[in-house]
């Protein structure tokens, strides 16, 4: 499943209220690591579909559920069960170390 | 892209940057077919993390430093290098054929290795600098320096980056202190006196960072006078580490030839290493010059160097 974007809108809806972990990717547009950790997700994403939900969030657009999250780097990749943050990964990495530290997530 | 794994290539570039993408250049326009691991995660280099270059000659009215190196990024594809956007991770370079490993499983075989890995941030060392890091601590003032609007932030380091960051944080910043362990900066002039002349930057220069508070967030720092010996405590909520960096040859160490602080050690002018058909290029090598320029020179001397041992094989 394709990554989808998450505002203040429906983060309720499409996270908080999610029956699978979500993983929150807080990004912005002039974020370097952030460009290159995308595609990592998307295929993380794909290859884990149904396991794992992942959605974005642009910090520039919501900045106030980035504030609420005491986002203060970015990329930085939250993964939310039943609403609450249960592991937070700040910083760009390699898909088979993003891998590894999701693993419980992901099986 | 397809690459055809059973082939042994003539050339791998491991590395992407200016010295990588100048080596990937050079390789393709002399129909070696380069296949270039720009890294999964670092693709693009140090200069990814950076915003306008200014001395990049060429470029009158400066670049961003992602846009120059998409543009040489572009310029390699053009010449028909193979880009890879994944990483090696293992490397054994001893005899004639070079065999590598990748993030996704492929091995690869190649008569000749161009090394260009480039280097990492280095850090303070201090255990509450790894707990805190994303939570105030950070080494990208352009990743993260939007999210100190109004806050006061400690910038440490004297030379060229931090000066950059420095400047750059004031954007955002209510106030940015430089923290310098020495007495003068290390900067170039012009960089130095931009951060002088900003209203909104303050100097301690001999100064070290003995500690890093906060429980869940950076709270301040601990500092000590390396003169009078006198240590005292200041407050914070960002700390921007720019102390310099460390070259990235662990993959290559045990292997190729390194000096006592990592770099790997090359040939008189040249990029050959200790290794036949080895050659290392950019701040692997530099630790002396590390700008965008030296660095794509560099890796343009690797090309035609591992171009000229080809040829002799």
């Amino acid at each position: 499943m394709a990554t989808e974007r998450v505002t203040a809108a429906n983060f309720g809806d499409v996270v908080l209220k999610s029956a699978t972990p979500v993983l929150v990717d807080f990004w912005a547009e002039w974020c370097g690591p952030c460009r290159a950790v995308a595609p990592i997700l998307e295929e993380i994403s794909n290859e884990y579909s149904g396991k794992i939900k992942i959605v974005k969030l642009n910090t520039d657009e919501e900045g106030s559920i980035a504030m609420k999250y005491g986002i203060n780097s970015i990329p930085t990749m939250n993964v939310f069960v039943g609403g609450q943050v249960v592991k937070s990964i700040v910083g760009a990495r390699p898909k088979p170390a993003l891998v590894r530290e999701l693993t419980e997530y992901l099986g | 892209m397809s690459i055809n794994y059973n082939k042994i290539q003539d050339v791998v570039v491991v590395g992407s940057g200016p010295a990588g993408y100048t080596a990937a250049i050079y390789t393709a326009r002399a129909q070696l077919n380069p296949i270039v691991y720009e890294g999964s995660v670092t693709a693009g280099g140090a200069l990814m993390n950076t915003t306008e270059v200014e001395n990049f000659p060429g470029f009158e009215n400066a670049i961003m430093g992602p846009d120059l190196m998409d543009q040489m990024r572009k310029q390699a594809l053009h010449f028909g290098a193979n880009l890879v956007t994944d990483d090696i991770i293992s490397m054994k370079l001893d005899g004639e054929i070079k065999e590598l490993e990748d993030g996704s499983g492929n091995k690869i075989r190649a008569k000749s290795v161009i090394l260009a890995m480039g280097s990492a941030y280095k850090e303070l060392g201090l255990i509450n600098e790894k707990r805190l890091s994303g939570r105030g601590v950070s080494w990208c003032a352009t990743c993260d320096g939007f999210f100190f609007r109004e806050q006061v932030i400690a910038v440490l380091g004297g030379g060229d980056s931090a000066m950059e960051e420095a400047n750059f944080l004031t954007k955002f910043a209510a106030k940015v202190v430089v923290i310098h362990r020495r007495e003068s900066l290390r900067a170039s002039k012009i960089m130095a006196e931009r951060a002088k002349n900003n209203p909104k930057i303050e100097f301690l220069f001999n100064t070290e960072v003995l500690d890093i508070f906060g429980e869940d967030k950076v709270t301040g720092l601990k500092l000590k006078n390396s003169i009078t010996g006198e240590e005292s405590v200041r407050e914070f909520t960002g700390i921007f580490i720019a102390i310099g960096h460390l070259p990235r040859s662990g993959l290559v160490a045990g292997q190729v030839k390194l000096n006592g602080e990592g770099y790997v050690e090359v040939v008189g002018r040249s990029t050959m290493t200790n290794i036949p058909g080895v050659f290392a290029c950019g701040d692997l090598v530099d630790f002396t010059y590390r700008q965008a320029i030296t660095a794509a020179g560099s890796g343009c001397q690797a090309a035609l160097d591992a171009e000229r041992f080809l040829s002799g094989h």
